[in-house]
């Protein structure tokens, strides 16, 4: 993989998350570029199961909150340190993935698509109603949880730099499962899941398996994030807007690419943000989200890296 | 059932039934390694049922299907894949947007001998080449004509390096020039040691390649021999009497 | 003991209506084999037509009936040129995602313009009373209207030439438009009925609860359960659901707190899935 241009095209866009806020400890940057991380690590992973297998997961904000919750739990309740929270946070989301996985994914399309907004409406409930994570009032952190990482300021950098990382994985991840033969598979199951089931594909492991791998950088990303903000409360982990936003990403960028996630999560930030700081348009972001979903699923269904791939083919040798 | 144990598929006493219509009812018979088996039979007559029974899409309501000493009665489809079995469509399931170069490679990663998937491309490269594809290798499935994507459907279970072959109507929609050379690639197929199980309507294509044939009708298996003898079974004939067309041209095997 | 009885037939007026408000996705999912994403909100749509007409307009509340549904009909229709007439014969994730992104729309503009205000509509009916216990009147007339309506869909469907020609679209598009029937045609008929159905089950459900413009999340997903428990595609069977979600509903109620309901439900919801893939009453997919 180390002799594939593509490999180093994610390592450079990694590095320019590193370097380009470091440069003037630029605050504002990070902070922007926090939300971007986000947006990728949540798009990337939500692409495993809708831009390969086409499974619509519309609850995919169901790893992120409850790998928040996971790890804020561990570190509040039982003073674990960070590193260690965030490792059970992901094993313990995707081990759950899996579980619920296996039952959910015999459901097909549409079905499929409606129990994982149910899943997260249960875990919502539950977390409201389950007094040690603080039910609907949350839990919130003190700012002595900074202490072992430098104090305050510094934490802040430290866990920017690890949701880099993570968005990285992310990256990484999805592009060495789509080179892969599991990525193979997946992708057949995709295109047709009964043609890929005679032709030997075992779809029920590989779809559960992908499942319960989108789980796992997400709940980290959530435990980094949460942590970050020192509180998390029911209606903000679970948060169906975000799974809706990188459904929105994947689409617009180009379901089942790479690049095109990174490039649609970009975009869209630039939009939302412009959109949140325009005085007519901040209470439409779920509108303009739908209208941009909408004209990219009617017009343009192979988003932003379709439009390349038709008018630059040799793009797809190098991209993915 | 055989007695000395070296068929390659048995099936004892399959029935399916879907609602009010028994589709395939209380059928046997058996191949042998390396023939060609013939089914033939009038529309309706459950020759596609069958296959699906075979490959796992369905499972028989009574019956037992063993495959090269397996039980794989009931199986799901990829388990039988991974057994060595790989089928075509008489209505051809293309992976539309994958190249006919990767719908191979998905073939032969996950048939019979599960490949790596450098190993897979490989292989899968001979089973463009054997079936005529190799200049539209890089095409995507979706933009094939319907021979092409025929061959694909061909080429994708060769890639499989199945033992056991099932043919539903792969000559079906083809011109006698594709006809005459999707036959060549048949035998070559046969020839390089895998059974084949043939669906087909193109009467003289189905005489000529098979070994043996068995004719369904109703579900039933209505006869069973080799190609001459069927040919003048009088119950198939009268089986087909429906079309005069099709006698004549059995008629004219004998 | 008595209470529990009383609970679950009110859950039988009540289930009722949740079998209409499933009715208008059945419908839809039937003839084209695509879930309608917006339906909840449509049913929050037929929520505010009564709220407009009948508290700010001063219209008689069951009387808003037969406006919510000719609108609904021509909001379904739109939906079905907008959304759904492309994605016919695409696979389904594309309609599952057009038809969200409408809703997102919707919802957007929604709660702009009326925020998560609560909105309650006053109807007055003498309830009926057995014994110690009163079923509200507002939930038999509710119950009635909604039965009315779906023997009406059922005729329509079974008797009429455009009901049978939509069951013909919904067996077998291809062979119904091979044998003359304006399949778009009837396409755009089935999303309007469906729409209105689901406007006027949101009209009725307004004559009993309060409601936010929210709430649609949660009926759509009682929708869907009454759809697996009756068979997709199935209109009677829908009903039937309906009242088997209002009965497990009566039964529950009284003994577990109301923000777990929905979690039972959903959990229900689950399990019958992927006991019966096919739905409890399942009859032939495709056929109404």
């Amino acid at each position: 993989m180390l002799r594939r241009p593509f490999f180093w095209i994610i390592a450079l866009v990694i590095a320019a998350f590193v370097v380009l806020p470091s440069i003037g400890n630029n605050v504002e940057l990070r902070e922007s570029l926090v939300l971007a991380c986000v947006y990728i690590t949540l798009a990337s992973n939500l692409n495993l199961m809708l831009g390969y297998a086409g499974y619509i997961n519309f609850g995919s904000i169901v790893f992120f909150g409850l790998g928040g919750y996971i790890c804020v739990w561990l570190v509040y309740a039982h003073d674990w340190p960070l590193a260690w929270s965030l490792l059970v946070a992901g094993a313990g989301v995707s081990a759950l993935a899996l579980i619920f996985g296996l039952g959910i994914l015999r459901l097909r399309g549409a079905f499929f698509a409606l129990s994982t907004i149910g899943i997260v409406e249960g875990v919502q409930a539950f977390a409201e109603n389950f007094t040690p994570w603080g039910g609907s009032s949350g839990i919130y952190i003190s700012p002595q949880v900074f202490q072992p990482l430098g104090g305050p300021g510094r934490a802040l950098w430290v866990i920017y730099f690890a949701l880099v990382a993570t968005m990285g994985a992310s990256l990484y991840l999805s592009y060495a499962i789509k080179t892969s033969k599991f990525g193979l598979g997946l992708l057949a199951i995709g295109q047709n899941e009964d043609a890929a089931a005679i032709l030997g594909v075992p779809t029920p492991r590989y779809k559960a398996l992908a499942y319960s791998a989108s789980a796992f950088l997400p709940a980290i990303a959530g435990g980094l994030y949460f942590f970050k903000g020192a509180f998390i409360q029911p209606s903000d982990a679970f948060d169906l807007t975000l799974s809706t936003e990188a459904i929105v990403i994947c689409m617009l960028g180009g379901q089942g690419t790479v690049t095109g996630v990174a490039l649609g999560a970009y975009l869209y930030e630039e939009l939302r943000g412009y959109l949140l700081t325009s005085s007519t348009f901040a209470n439409f972001q779920l509108t303009i989200a739908g209208v941009l979903l909408l004209v990219i699923v009617l017009f343009f269904p192979s988003g932003l890296m379709g439009f390349i791939y038709s008018r630059f083919p040799a793009a797809k040798r190098v991209l993915e | 059932m055989t007695t000395d144990g070296t068929a390659i598929l048995e099936l004892d006493r399959v029935s399916k039934r879907f609602g009010g219509l028994q589709a395939v009812n209380n059928l046997s018979f058996t191949m042998k390694p390396g023939e060609i088996l013939g089914l033939i039979g009038p529309n309706g007559a459950g020759k596609s049922t069958l296959f699906n029974l075979i490959n796992g899409v369905f499972a028989p309501n009574t019956g037992k299907i063993v495959f090269n000493g397996i039980d794989i009665t009931g199986e799901r489809p990829f388990v039988v894949a991974r057994h060595g079995l790989a089928r075509t469509h008489q209505i051809v399931q293309p992976l539309t947007n994958m190249t006919v170069l990767e719908n191979c490679t998905v073939g032969a990663c996950f048939g019979r001998e599960n490949l790596p998937l450098y190993r897979a491309r490989d292989i899968a490269r001979e089973a463009v080449q054997l079936t005529g594809l190799d200049d539209r290798s890089d095409t995507l499935a979706l933009h094939l004509t319907i021979a092409g994507k025929k061959r694909l459907e061909l080429a994708r279970s060769l890639a499989a390096q199945p033992k056991l072959l099932l043919l539903d109507e792969v000559l079906a929609g083809l011109n006698p020039t594709e006809v005459e050379h999707m036959i060549g690639v048949i035998r070559k197929i046969r020839d390089s040691g895998v059974t084949i199980l043939i669906i087909e309507h193109l009467m003289q294509a189905i005489m000529s390649l098979s070994d043996r044939i068995v004719v369904l009708n109703y579900g039933q298996k209505l006869a069973e021999g080799l190609p001459a003898e069927v040919a003048r079974d009088a119950a198939v004939i009268e089986a087909y009497l429906g079309d005069p067309k099709l006698a004549a041209e059995l008629e004219g095997q004998a | 003991m008595l209470g529990i009885l009383a609970s679950i037939i009110d859950g039988v007026l009540v289930g009722l209506v949740y079998g209409l408000a499933a009715m208008g996705l059945t419908l839809i999912w039937g003839v084209m084999d695509v879930i309608n994403l917006t339906h909840g909100t449509m049913v929050v749509a037929g929520m505010m037509g009564l709220y407009l007409l009948a508290n700010a307009l001063g219209v008689s509340p069951y009387l808003t009936l037969p406006p919510v549904l000719i609108a609904g009909f021509f909001v379904g229709v739109a939906l079905y040129w907008i959304a759904i007439h492309r994605m016919v014969g695409r696979p389904p994730l594309m309609s599952l995602l057009s038809t969200f992104s409408v809703n997102l729309i919707l919802i957007g503009i929604g709660t702009a313009v009326w925020g998560t205000a609560l909105f309650n509509v006053e109807v007055s009916l003498p309830g009926v009373s057995l014994g110690r216990y009163t079923f509200p009147g507002a939930h038999i007339l509710a119950a009635v209207l909604a039965a009315v309506i779906a023997a009406a869909l059922y005729v329509f469907l079974h008797y009429t030439r455009i009901g049978k020609a939509l069951r013909a679209v919904a067996n077998n598009r291809e062979a119904a438009e091979l044998v003359g029937i304006p399949t778009t045609r009837l396409l755009a008929i089935a999303v309007g009925t469906g729409v209105a159905l689901a406007g006027v089950a949101g009209m009725l459900i307004g004559t009993l609860f309060p409601f936010t413009i929210l709430s649609g999340d949660g009926y759509q997903l009682k929708g869907f359960i009454v759809t697996v428990l009756g068979g997709f595609g199935n209109p009677v069977g829908a009903l039937l659901g309906g009242v088997a979600l209002g009965v497990l509903e009566g039964a529950v109620t009284p003994f577990v707190p109301v923000s777990w309901t929905l979690v039972i439900e959903f959990a229900l919801f689950v399990l019958v899935l992927i006991a019966f893939p096919g739905g409890i009453f399942a009859s032939r997919r495709g056929a109404l």
